[in-house]
């Protein structure tokens, strides 16, 4: 079974809600990663979707909707309406997990959220502008610079494409040295 | 379906849709119908841009996926959005694909219609018996 002690996870909090458990970046948003490989070991109640365009389109949120369990519940919201949700989603009693589909999606939220504290890079694949890092983070050189600025803030980065992967710290990530 | 022209599209996490097509191959000798995909190491949008290449550029008008929620699905149905011609079926299994081969007598939605229907039912459960002496 894969262990899912290493990830880049909240630290728990104590009382009998159960927080967020990973405040992922993935360009695929919800995907099988997601729903099967994160989902099942940490037994995932709901997924919050934090995206500006799903936000604003049944259309897309159906789309994401389609292959999510039954029992598994999906909220889509903007960073600002998640910015505001956080609390009720902390206090949920289930797992959940917070996805951005881009840095700078999660930069917003974190800036309206500084409760967030960890992030998992999960997959920002390749496009026209950035280099590998990772086979599964690319990164262009503005996309490195606000990674480092969320570290100064105080946030923990780490890249991790599934559970039983070894989450890569940031400063290994951006010296793309992790693989070699 | 015509030899040597693929009718379908199999997009799939890793190197699943290359062994199905090998294992179509091997058991019919027609792995040429089928186009494989993996989504490694691709973004969303890079998918998407994949997939409807394929469609458009080889005039395909069914694609197979893997996991319903999995991200070819999710291009997948990108595309069929901007080709509703286009059929997804997801789940993919040998059975699916063997079946839909077989009937190229049918219209690509009858044909994965029927397809399914004999996928589904080639799943079972068998519980260990003892054997008979």
């Amino acid at each position: 079974m894969p262990s899912i002690e290493r990830c880049a996870r909240s630290p728990r909090r104590r009382g009998p809600s159960v927080p967020i458990e990973l405040f992922r970046i993935d360009d695929r948003l919800i995907h099988g990663q997601v729903v099967v490989g994160w989902g099942q070991p940490l037994n995932l109640g709901f997924i919050a979707l934090v995206d500006d365009e799903v936000a604003g389109s049944e259309w897309e949120q159906e789309l994401y909707r389609m292959g999510v369990p039954p029992e598994m519940d999906v909220y889509f919201a903007t960073p600002d309406e998640a910015s505001r949700q956080l609390e009720a989603w902390q206090a949920d009693q289930r797992p959940g997990i917070l996805l951005t589909g881009d840095i700078d999606t999660m930069r917003r939220l974190i800036e309206l959220s500084p409760s967030i504290t960890a992030v998992n890079l999960g997959g920002i694949h390749h496009r026209a502008g950035r280099t590998l890092k990772l086979r599964y983070v690319y990164l262009s050189p503005q996309e490195e610079e606000a990674l480092r600025a969320l570290e100064r803030k105080g946030v923990a980065l780490s890249a991790q494409d599934v559970p039983s992967a070894r989450a890569v710290p940031l400063e290994d990530v951006l010296r793309g040295e992790a693989e070699r | 379906m015509s030899e040597g022209e693929p009718v379908a599209i199999v997009a799939a996490h890793g190197d699943l849709a290359a062994g199905f097509v090998s294992a179509v191959q091997q058991i019919t000798g027609r792995g040429d119908l089928f186009l494989p995909m993996t989504n490694t190491g691709l973004g969303a949008a890079e998918i998407e841009r994949a997939i409807l290449d394929l469609v458009d550029g080889r005039r395909i008008g069914v694609i197979f996926t893997d996991l319903p929620a999995g991200s070819c699905t999710i291009a997948a149905r990108r595309v069929q959005a901007a080709r509703p011609h286009v059929v997804l079926i997801t789940g993919a299994s040998l059975p699916l694909l063997l079946d839909f081969m077989s009937h190229e007598e049918l219209e690509p939605a009858e044909a994965a219609a029927h397809a399914v229907d004999r996928a589904v039912r080639s799943i079972t459960a068998a519980s260990g018996a003892k054997r008979a002496h």
